[in-house]
């Protein structure tokens, strides 16, 4: 019989292998520089996860999910920034009181805007509404006139293209090109020492692994098998009796919010937020990470945006011109050799001779790759 | 109004109905009724608009003019969606199955209950539906393939889940695009015999080519030509009308 429940014992395995690695394995073996650009790339597997949801299953490419990082990201950093932006810590401003990029741009009192973010309730509420309800609004006008595929790739291109420019022109109220920077407290607790990185690492892990038992939920539901119904034949799911664009809204939805967890948890682990993270090129990165580590696979997609900001890490400090070439050569290897990213490789070839290894009764391959039957379509 | 006047109420009434595709009228003031309980077949060569007044039933495709009364709900204002919840149900004429799904989840998605976003987040596969989904799939030959992957079935099996997919919503209007096209001979007779026993207590709607098929099942047939009711009535009247004979039957 099919298995319904929200995490199946092979499943449960690789969540706890992960976890093992995340929680034990890197904070006791990394130095807390190192430890701290692990909390970096986690917060693109926040993104990676969204994806897997929305473009695994559901087929919804999206090449905008930068907007809600940034967003999320925005958010979390204008709360960060008036907390640094004390009275006592600008009075050397024109106008002490308000972030120090306002009052270079002769801005002379906090917008309006501005001002429930000195409410970490609102804050907190915000990180998730304000991306949620903007997919919303992109989804519900796209999707119910049934704008899908390349053309809603193209849209949200478009999207976080504007989105850009739009923070970098405004730069009196965003920060411009440089974002927010000289993060300091959170609640008057200092975000910058050791400690504190330590502290919101394992913070940020914690929040990962909710969301990976929200996208287990998601995809163990009736609701992640329409996904992939959908994805597969749309118009029989809506001749099932199905609303297919309102299906497709929930998980660019989803996708969008825990791209906006991500995004504010990259301002507090990183300690700045900018335009750079919001674009066409980052949001085109996400996209590759969740390709690589195999779109189909909850699990996966985090090993792979991991795994692809180690090696840009190291290559991009020794071959800095070489490595975008490297990257598009990744995806492209990827997409025409293993559609399925690592975790296809792992599911295919790896797992197998794992269980012939172990040969002890139980020798069912999967770990934590997609079932395979749900491996074979290709990229839109 | 004319309800008065009409001495009963038809599950379906197709009134004036016409499409156009840029200029090209598909579905030309087509007008039938079908009642409760009646199996109707459409018939008609190649071109004739056939697929396309399913199409026009089930939403796929907007009527130009024209309307379409099913129990009294006006259907060319619905979406495919809220048609399906009316209890109309299509199946298309090559098999239109989730592949990547295994027999039980594709009869699972088509069992009507959970269909909202969070209808579906919260939706349990209870004793209910496990039994619904191992009858339909006893009734559609397939019960011993239900951990199969779709895309692992021979082509008639794959029309019979489709069948099955429509049996679990239960429509009141069951409609048919060719069901036994590209079959064997034994699929085929399997296949007559499901629908015998599928097509009791609904109205279906068929489209079919195979005359000895159509034969067995017809209560009324309608034949179609360039959009436009040609003739009408029992297979023996149709058969003898020297204009479907020209048209249809006789070459």
């Amino acid at each position: 019989m099919t298995d319904n429940r929200f995490v199946n014992k092979s499943e449960l395995i690789g969540i706890l292998l992960l976890a093992a690695l995340l929680v034990v394995i890197l904070p006791l073996f990394l130095d807390v520089f190192r430890l701290n650009l692990v909390a970096k790339y986690l917060t693109y597997a926040f993104v990676a996860l969204g994806l897997v949801i929305c473009w695994g299953y559901g087929g919804i490419l999206s090449l905008g999910q930068g907007v809600f990082f940034g967003l999320g990201g925005y958010c979390m950093a204008m709360f960060l920034k008036l907390e640094a932006s004390s009275v006592e810590n600008t009075k050397i401003q024109s106008t002490p009181g308000i972030p120090d990029f306002m009052d270079w741009n002769q801005i002379t009192a906090l917008p309006m805007f501005w001002k429930p973010f000195h409410s970490l309730t609102f804050t907190v509420i915000a990180i998730v509404l304000v991306p949620g309800l903007f997919a919303l609004i992109i989804g519900a006008a796209m999707f119910k006139r049934r704008v899908g595929g390349t053309y809603f790739a193209i849209i949200t291109q478009a999207v976080a293209a504007i989105l850009t420019i739009l923070i970098v022109g405004q730069q009196g109220y965003t920060g411009g090109i440089n974002g927010m920077t000289d993060l300091r407290t959170l609640k008057g607790w200092d975000i910058r020492p050791d400690h504190a990185k330590i502290v919101l690492y394992f913070f940020e892990v914690g929040c990962l692994f909710v969301c990976i038992f929200i996208a287990q939920f998601i995809r163990h539901s009736k609701l992640g098998r329409i996904l992939v119904a959908m994805r597969d034949k749309e118009d029989r799911v809506r001749f099932s009796g199905y609303s297919v664009a309102n299906f497709k809204i929930f998980a660019f939805c989803v996708s969008a919010v825990f791209a906006a967890i991500g995004g504010a948890m990259f301002a507090l682990n990183v300690g700045f937020m900018s335009p750079s993270f919001v674009g066409i090129v980052p949001s085109i990165e996400m996209v590759i990470y969740t390709a690589v580590g195999g779109r189909l696979s909850i699990l996966g997609a985090i090993y792979g945006t991991l795994l692809v900001n180690f090696a840009k890490t190291s290559l991009s400090e020794s071959f800095p011109e070489l490595w975008l070439f490297g990257l598009g050569g990744l995806f492209i290897a990827v997409v025409l050799a293993f559609p399925n990213g690592l975790a296809g490789i792992w599911g295919d070839y790896i797992a197998p001779q794992i269980a012939r290894l172990f040969n002890s009764g139980n020798s069912k391959p999967g770990g934590w790759a997609g079932k395979p039957v749900a491996d074979s379509t290709p990229a839109e | 109004m004319l309800i008065g006047h009409q001495p009963k109420e038809f599950l379906l009434a197709v009134e004036a109905l016409t499409v156009s595709f840029d200029g090209f009228k598909a579905v030309n003031d087509l007008s039938f009724y079908v009642e409760e309980n009646e199996i109707r077949v459409i018939i008609g060569p190649n071109g004739a608009g056939k697929t396309t007044v399913l199409d026009l039933i089930c939403g796929k495709t907007k009527a130009t003019s024209g309307s379409i009364q099913f129990r009294g709900k006006e259907l060319t204002k619905l979406k495919e969606n809220e048609i399906v919840q009316a209890g109309v149900g299509r199946k298309f004429q090559t098999p239109s199955i989730y592949d990547d799904l295994t027999v039980f989840e594709n009869l699972e998605i088509s069992y009507p209950k959970g269909r909202s976003v969070y209808g579906a987040l919260t939706f349990k596969r209870d004793a209910a539906v496990r039994a619904r989904v191992e009858e339909v799939a006893e009734m559609i030959f397939l019960k011993d393939r239900l951990d199969t992957g779709a895309d692992l079935l021979s082509h008639g099996q794959k029309q019979w889940l489709e069948i099955g997919m429509l049996l679990i919503q239960d429509p009141e209007l069951l409609m048919l695009d060719e069901p036994v096209a590209g079959m064997s001979v034994s699929e085929r007779v399997k296949t007559a015999e499901l629908l015998n026993r599928i097509i009791k207590d609904r109205s279906v709607l068929v489209i079919e080519h195979d005359m000895k098929f159509v034969e067995d099942i017809a209560h009324k047939v309608t034949v179609l030509n360039q959009g436009q009711i040609l003739s009408e009535g029992t297979m023996d009247k149709v058969k003898n009308d020297p204009k479907v004979i020209e048209v249809y039957l006789g070459h």
